[in-house]
């Protein structure tokens, strides 16, 4: 018989047992996974012993698809069917897209994300970005030698809604179980502030491939506090490319360049702006498809002259950021440099001068986010030893509003608010009778709906018809800790109830995540049903290990009735989860769930009483 | 067994374990809001079961409301005078004595000025004034609910604050018009 066990709420009931959980940074150019092996966060290599992904996806005729350096290789010889940095079009319209004409892909404009034509069919940013995660996922489980518990992947601070919903069901996709979603800055804080036992406010400057984030974060006793965040999710290394891009055609007079040349020309443009980090002048040669050669010579201070105006764009939101975080530069204590991009000298000048401090540089800027990401995730995952017991709090970067008459915005919660968050907001009818309202959600910070991100538009119906100004329409806003937006809204007067939930609508919904697993396992349908099978057992055993450890903990909270029917619910459940009835499965889960819905809160009532206990609470006034 | 029921429910200050005035001690604030989401962060209940893991959400949100509300002094104020039965009223009652708002209509052709002319530095002494001018009453405040409770007289500084506050709010959106 086995002995009682003693746990911790959120510790593993069984302390031998390592859970297999990852930290996965999704890149525009190079994407990274990593895990914690022996209390050390180690990022996974490949076969060859390589760290790095590079976030390339392309696709044959014969509907296979190659991921990574393979994929890499074939960008100049098939650019249209070799789709790179798809993280720009994550959650974005063909209109959102940047230099989009200079782009070799034929893009389909589907309502809310654009979506791209290949040889092996019409894809979406979410399908490709689902085959770097599958790669990934590939990697790790190889390297682990099992199946991963669940993955922490990372966005920039400063996505919005539709660009984390998007990466989120990419993840889905790709099979894995996202224990949360964080933003960037936020991982290299975590890896950066373990590693040198950092306390005071930091600034993590992140300029990756296609995006930039700026945080400021507070430091102290184990508590990592986003105190503000802002930056541009449409900036980074592939602009300063662009730039080089650009005067390379305007030098050398090149008119018009077939989609291949393009392409070798981008990517001599990424080579040149690598190279002069370490040297002070690059040659330039390229050989076209016409025979004609390109002989230039680019210099760092012509590099620096015709990428002033993007440099100047990073320094804009990082005043921002600070102003919104109420501080100064002089209470800055470092600045913790991330992504490849800040290798370039121009950046690390213009950093250094507007805080007046040499920014900290010594992390790898390419594996540190990756690396945070694996730390939270091992946490998460349940891995915990003692000392980990860091707290983690997160902010949202954009406002978030309603539409309101005269095309107006309402803001309902203001950027920089520490997630979760909920609001509500009251609204009533303008006419007589009126029952139906339709209401606008939208996030950005500019006072014009038109000028601010659609994140979802439904109708409220059902209103009982009432003089206009006295129904009372209650509109809630939540946000969770993944910084996922959900609204419902509710008519409150009458008795009746008219409730509706909306995702935002370049979410998919479980629906369309299925039909696209059905799709990718279409050759195997078994397969699809085993998973899914599989991930309800996972699940069944993750919820009676949860329950167990809970009333290991805590039992004394519960009456012996109360306690008799959760044993029965866990019973039920133990006995049908053997099974492959999936149906019985999930409804056995419903049921324990149901049964322990009341025990949950009184043992959150008891914890929240034990954290204040001993302090102060002769104060406490009732 | 439970000395207090602290529960979901509680007031702002109960959940905190502060006492119930304008004046308060943000440290102790700060350690009890960090102790309290400690134990409820939906971080904390990750590999917890659904309802546990909702509930989580829920207390967060709960406490992290709570926080912002106690952290800043307008809030603070106008969450107090609501408990102790002062509601500030701010939505239906707009008077303000005419001094006030004259002074407030020069800052605010100020603003208007200085963005019109792109002047960044004009931007931030406005900004550094106000901000001078908001942090005495802020004091007064508390001089006004803790001390003499005259708690009408604090819910028109309350009122007048929230004007202050929206125009801080546009001299912000004003200097990032201005150093975009």
């Amino acid at each position: 018989m086995a002995l009682l066990q003693i746990a911790e709420p959120g510790e593993s009931a069984a302390p031998h047992e390592h859970r297999l959980a990852v930290g996965i940074d999704l890149g525009t150019t190079n994407s990274l996974v990593a895990t914690v092996r022996s209390g050390m966060s180690v990022v996974l290599n490949d076969m060859q012993g390589r760290p790095l992904l590079p976030s390339v996806v392309a696709y044959a005729a014969d509907g296979s698809v190659e991921v990574g350096y393979g994929a890499e290789a074939k960008q100049s010889i098939d650019p249209k069917n070799t789709i790179i940095s798809v993280k720009r079009f994550m959650g974005r319209g063909r209109h959102d897209i940047a230099h989009v004409e200079t782009l070799p892909y034929d893009f389909v404009d589907a309502k809310g994300m654009v979506k791209l034509k290949t040889i092996a069919g019409i894809k979406s940013p979410v399908e490709i970005s689902a085959e770097i995660l599958k790669t990934v996922r590939n990697r790790a489980e190889a390297s682990l030698g099992g199946e991963l518990t669940g993955a922490v992947i990372t966005v920039p601070a400063y996505f919005d809604d539709a660009q984390r919903q998007a990466t989120k069901d990419a993840a889905r996709l790709a099979g894995l179980n996202v224990l949360r979603l964080l933003n960037e800055p936020t991982a290299a804080a975590i890896a950066y502030g373990l590693d040198n036992a950092a306390e005071g406010i930091y600034a993590v400057f992140d300029l990756g491939g296609g995006t930039f984030d700026i945080s400021i974060l507070r430091l102290s006793k184990g508590v990592f506090e986003v105190m503000a965040t802002g930056g541009d999710s449409a900036l980074g290394g592939d602009d300063f490319d662009h730039r080089i891009f650009c005067w390379i055609i305007e030098q050398a007079n090149l008119t018009p360049l077939s989609p291949q040349d393009a392409r070798l020309l981008q990517m001599r443009a990424r080579e040149a702006k690598e190279q002069l980090s370490q040297h002070g002048r690059v040659p330039i040669t390229v050989k076209l498809g016409s025979g004609e050669y390109v002989d230039l010579t680019l210099t760092t201070e012509v590099f620096t002259e015709i990428t002033r105006t993007l440099v100047q764009k990073t320094l804009a939101p990082t005043k921002k950021a600070l102003r919104d975080a109420g501080l100064t530069v002089d209470e800055v204590r470092g600045v913790v440099m991330v992504g490849g991009s800040t290798r370039m000298p121009q950046i690390q000048h213009a950093v250094a001068e507007l805080f007046k401090q040499e920014p900290l540089n010594n992390l790898d800027p390419e594996k540190v986010v990756a690396l945070g990401a694996a730390i939270q995730a091992n946490l998460l995952a349940g891995n915990r030893a003692a000392g980990d017991d860091w707290l983690l709090l997160d902010v949202i970067p954009l406002s978030l509003g309603l539409e309101t008459m005269g095309g107006l915005v309402e803001k309902v919660i203001p950027r920089n608010s520490t997630i979760p968050i909920a609001r509500a907001q009251d609204f009533t009818t303008f006419k007589d009778g009126q029952t139906a309202m339709s209401i606008q959600v939208v996030q950005g910070e500019r006072e014009l709906v038109s000028d601010c991100r659609s994140l979802a538009r439904f109708e409220l119906r059902g209103i009982p018809p009432m003089v206009a100004g006295a129904a009372r329409i209650r509109v809630t806003f939540q946000v969770d800790a993944d910084g996922l937006l959900s609204v419902t809204a509710r008519e409150q007067t009458s008795g009746r109830e008219a409730r509706i939930e909306v995702k935002p609508a370049y979410g998919l919904s479980d629906d369309e995540i299925a039909g696209m697993l059905k799709d990718s396992f279409s050759h195997a349908s078994d397969d699809a049903f085993r998973r899914a099978l599989r991930e309800a057992q996972v699940e069944s055993q993750r919820l009676i290990e949860a329950t167990q450890s809970a009333l290991a903990d805590a039992g004394d909270l519960l009456s012996v009735l109360e306690r008799a029917h959760i044993d029965a619910a866990m019973t039920k459940l133990q006995t049908v989860m053997i099974g492959d009835d999936r149906r019985a499965i999930d409804e056995a889960m419903q049921a324990l769930s149901a049964a322990t819905n009341e025990f949950a809160a009184r043992r959150m009532n008891q914890s929240v009483q034990r954290a204040l206990s001993g302090r102060n609470v002769d104060q406490i006034s009732l | 067994m439970t000395t207090f029921d602290l529960n979901f429910a509680a007031d702002h200050f109960t959940l905190f374990g502060l006492p119930r005035a304008q004046s308060l001690d943000l440290e102790s604030l700060e350690n009890s809001f960090r102790a309290v989401q400690a134990k409820v962060h939906p971080d904390k209940h990750a590999h917890a079961g659904d309802a546990d893991r909702r509930l989580a959400m829920q207390w967060a949100t709960r406490v992290n409301e709570a926080f912002q509300t106690l952290k800043s002094p307008g809030k603070r104020a106008r969450y107090l005078l609501s408990l102790l039965g002062h509601d500030p009223q701010i939505e239906s009652n707009t008077a303000m004595p005419a001094e006030f708002l004259m002074s407030q209509m020069e800052l605010r052709e100020a603003v208007i000025e200085a963005r019109a002319a792109a002047d960044e530095d004009a931007l931030d002494a406005v900004r550094l004034r106000l901000l001078n001018e908001i942090k005495v009453e802020y004091q007064r405040l508390a001089e006004l609910i803790d001390v003499a409770k005259d708690f009408a007289a604090a819910a028109n500084l309350v009122r007048q604050l929230m004007f202050q506050e929206k125009l801080l709010n546009e001299i912000d959106d004003a200097l990032e018009a201005v150093t975009a």
